[in-house]
């Protein structure tokens, strides 16, 4: 202990441990700025909700009924913002597999990214859970329902959490001034890295073969035998839209600890997402195309539900992916955006679609969110970027790596 | 030590022996082998709608005893403090009526979705729940066909509720409370075996009092608990278009491929990697 002290006291200018990590929880910069003002009373609302919801039970805070037992906070906290995750193992791929050396400086950002929404989405599971205490059980092992995709869910966010841990741990302990440390957690990064795309690619598309046995609750033109690879093709285009989308709002709010360099490649990183985003919605796109032939649901087409479906399919992915391949050609960083965010709209769109709007809809009483939920929802979101916000500030995950560090990982 | 053909067959035949014998010999008579598969067939033709059942359901199982009167065509549904309900219709031969409750699947969709195992499909044939395992994430109801878990909402301790076929009664030689109680016969319970060829029986004696299907013997793969009816099941609120293949079976095709990526992603990924390991000298080139 003593001598662990004695190095990270060494490189933070001779403070200790204790006193240098509580001067790092104090708040940086200007407290009142508009964030602040309205994310900090959603939050104290959210905790009393979530208190309320833990003394009286879920029906007092949430609409779900014995019908339509998953609502937003499943569809939307954990299966959304999942996707949106995606962009973590998409770039990991991309650098330190497929060797895309243009992408090295945005791979911080967006595995912490990830990190967090996993932590926090995933940990949002946790209100939904009737029996909280139990949480563990399928993790000991004095019951393993190893036939439930569920388990198999669980079991790898937990891992994916603790390999995406590990492929961020250097900036931590860049930050604590742990040469050593440092030094072997990089070593670890790649076999981080394989096993973190291995395990994103099965539970992206283990979330939606959570479904695969909801077969006659889920409105026929959503629900195919094919829900898994949707999910894991269209987590691709989510999560570099998410990437893109995150990417320019950290460029402006943290524009002071990007470097020189940083800055100039900006745009390229993101002209060549665009390209990626295009490509990965083409295939979805057809994938889609395909299921629906073969599924003659023409029928199906002409009823309210049906133009539903055709506004998801052309507004909000054929639509945003012509964007993509045209600022693509024409190198439009501000059509880029438009189209991230549409692609962003598309994919809440088709999780909500085939979790909670097309999820019995035509059961006699529907499930309509309360406000409650979404307050809770708003403050969870919230939490996570003061987290972000205040590990962005202070360790080098924009900023340059501390001058000690060789290599580039 | 080394081992030739031989050899190795002739441990392998001790070893295989030993097995199978020293199972047998250990062991005591075992009581599961003479349990069959327990179900029960409820005959809606001999049901005269008197809701006996669902008090006697209500007593045997500490919840409140139900108030509500049958209504031709209003229906009713099995909820936190109903485990059944019998509901009535107005149907081609007048009114008839359908008791609901669990359908104790052959293959359930509930147990292939818990992943603590609470929902517990066991060796007699019933379904039931296990408190301490559930963690009460709701992936049963959200799985099950025919909608039967149900979630008490307002209870910091919630627990799922559905029939479980009386299963502590079953341990002390008793029969469900409803088939006990049932006044008309119209319940009956046994070996699953024997429920199909009593129905089949009853069939084939009075083909005009009967439609020739019971409702449960392929439905979702097989039910414990079987129908039969004097008029067609789609008019006694039944869902007939439910698939004959079980549930589980729909996501088992993406479970066998998990451990096939779990062995050949990595491999893919380094092998991918060993060969874009220079690619950085080019781009350096280019930009």
């Amino acid at each position: 202990m003593n001598s662990l002290n004695y190095t990270i006291a060494k490189d933070n200018d001779g403070k200790s441990i204790w006193k240098f990590l509580a001067g790092e929880m104090k708040p940086r910069g200007s407290f009142l700025t508009p964030f602040n003002i309205i994310s900090i009373p959603i939050m104290i609302l959210g905790l009393v909700l979530i208190v309320i919801r833990f003394w009286k039970g879920l029906g007092s805070v949430t609409n779900l009924t014995q019908e339509v037992p998953w609502g937003l906070w499943i569809g939307f906290d954990v299966v959304t913002g999942v996707a949106f995750a995606g962009g973590a193992y998409v770039l990991t791929f991309m650098v330190y597999i497929l060797n895309m050396q243009k992408y090295h400086s945005i791979v911080r950002i967006t595995v912490l990214n990830g990190f967090l929404a996993y932590v926090f989405y995933a940990g949002a599971l946790l209100l939904d859970l009737g029996r909280p205490w139990n949480v563990i059980n399928p993790i000991i092992g004095n019951s393993f329902g190893t036939s439930s995709v569920l388990f198999l869910v669980a079991w790898h966010f937990l891992l994916y959490m603790i390999a995406q841990l590990i492929e961020f741990s250097p900036a931590v302990a860049e930050w604590l001034g742990a040469r050593k440390a440092r030094k072997i957690l990089s070593g670890m990064t790649v076999a981080a890295v394989i096993f973190g795309i291995t395990l994103s690619t099965l539970h992206q598309s283990g979330l939606g073969a959570l479904y695969l046995m909801a077969k006659d609750k889920i409105h026929p033109l959503w629900y195919n035998e094919f829900i898994p690879i949707m999910f894991f093709v269209s987590s691709i285009f989510a999560g570099l839209s998410m990437v893109i989308f995150e990417g320019s709002i950290s460029h402006r709010v943290f524009f002071n600890q990007i470097s020189e360099e940083n800055h100039k490649s900006h745009n390229s990183i993101i002209i060549g997402l665009s390209k990626i985003c295009a490509v990965a919605m083409f295939a979805y796109f057809f994938l889609q195309v395909l299921v629906f032939v073969h599924g003659k649901r023409w029928d199906l087409l002409f009823t309210p539900m049906g133009y539903w479906y055709l506004l998801e399919m052309f507004g909000f992915v054929m639509f945003p992916m012509l964007l993509f391949f045209y600022s693509y050609r024409r190198k439009n960083i501000n059509l880029v955006k438009v189209a991230a965010i549409l692609t962003m709209l598309g994919v809440i769109l088709n999780r909500l679609n085939v979790t909670v709007i097309g999820f019995k809809w035509d059961a006699a009483i529907r499930y309509i969110p309360t406000w409650m939920e979404l307050v809770v929802t708003l403050a969870v979101i919230f939490t996570e970027i003061w987290i972000f916000r205040w590990v962005v500030n202070r360790m080098p995950v924009l900023r340059e790596s501390p001058s000690w560090v060789n290599d580039k990982h | 030590m080394a081992l030739n053909r031989k050899d190795f067959f002739k441990v392998l035949g001790v070893t295989g022996v030993t097995l199978a014998i020293g199972k047998e010999a250990g062991a005591v008579p075992k009581k599961e082998e003479s349990i069959e598969f327990k179900g029960i067939l409820y005959d809606s033709t001999r049901c005269a709608g008197c809701q006996t059942c669902e008090s006697a359901c209500a007593e045997a199982n500490g919840l409140p005893s139900p108030t509500a009167a049958i209504e031709a065509g209003v229906i009713r549904n099995t909820d936190e403090v109903h485990r059944t309900v019998v509901n009535a219709f107005n149907s081609s031969k007048g009114e008839t009526y359908l008791k609901k409750q669990c359908m104790h699947c052959n293959e359930p969709a509930c147990t292939a979705a818990c992943l603590t195992q609470a929902m517990y499909k066991t060796k007699e044939g019933a379904v039931i729940w296990r408190g301490d395992k559930c963690m009460g994430c709701r992936y049963c109801m959200v799985s099950c066909p025919f909608d039967v878990p149900k979630f008490e909402y307002h209870s910091a301790n919630p627990k799922i509720e559905k029939c479980n076929m009386c299963y502590s009664r079953l341990g002390e030689g008793k029969i469900p409370a409803c088939v006990e109680n049932c006044p008309a016969e119209a319940l009956m319970y046994g070996p699953r075996r024997d429920l199909i060829k009593e129905a089949r029986k009853r069939i084939v004696e009075n083909p005009d009092q009967y439609v020739d299907h019971i409702y449960g013997e392929h439905e979702a793969g097989g039910t414990g608990f079987l129908y039969i009816a004097g008029v067609p099941f789609e008019e006694l609120g039944l869902n007939t278009s439910i698939q004959k293949e079980s549930y589980p079976s729909l996501s088992k095709g993406f479970l066998y491929s998990v451990p096939t990526i779990f062995v050949l992603w990595p491999a893919i990924l380094l092998g991918i990697r060993e060969s874009t390991k220079n690619n950085h000298l080019k781009s350096d080139e280019n930009e």
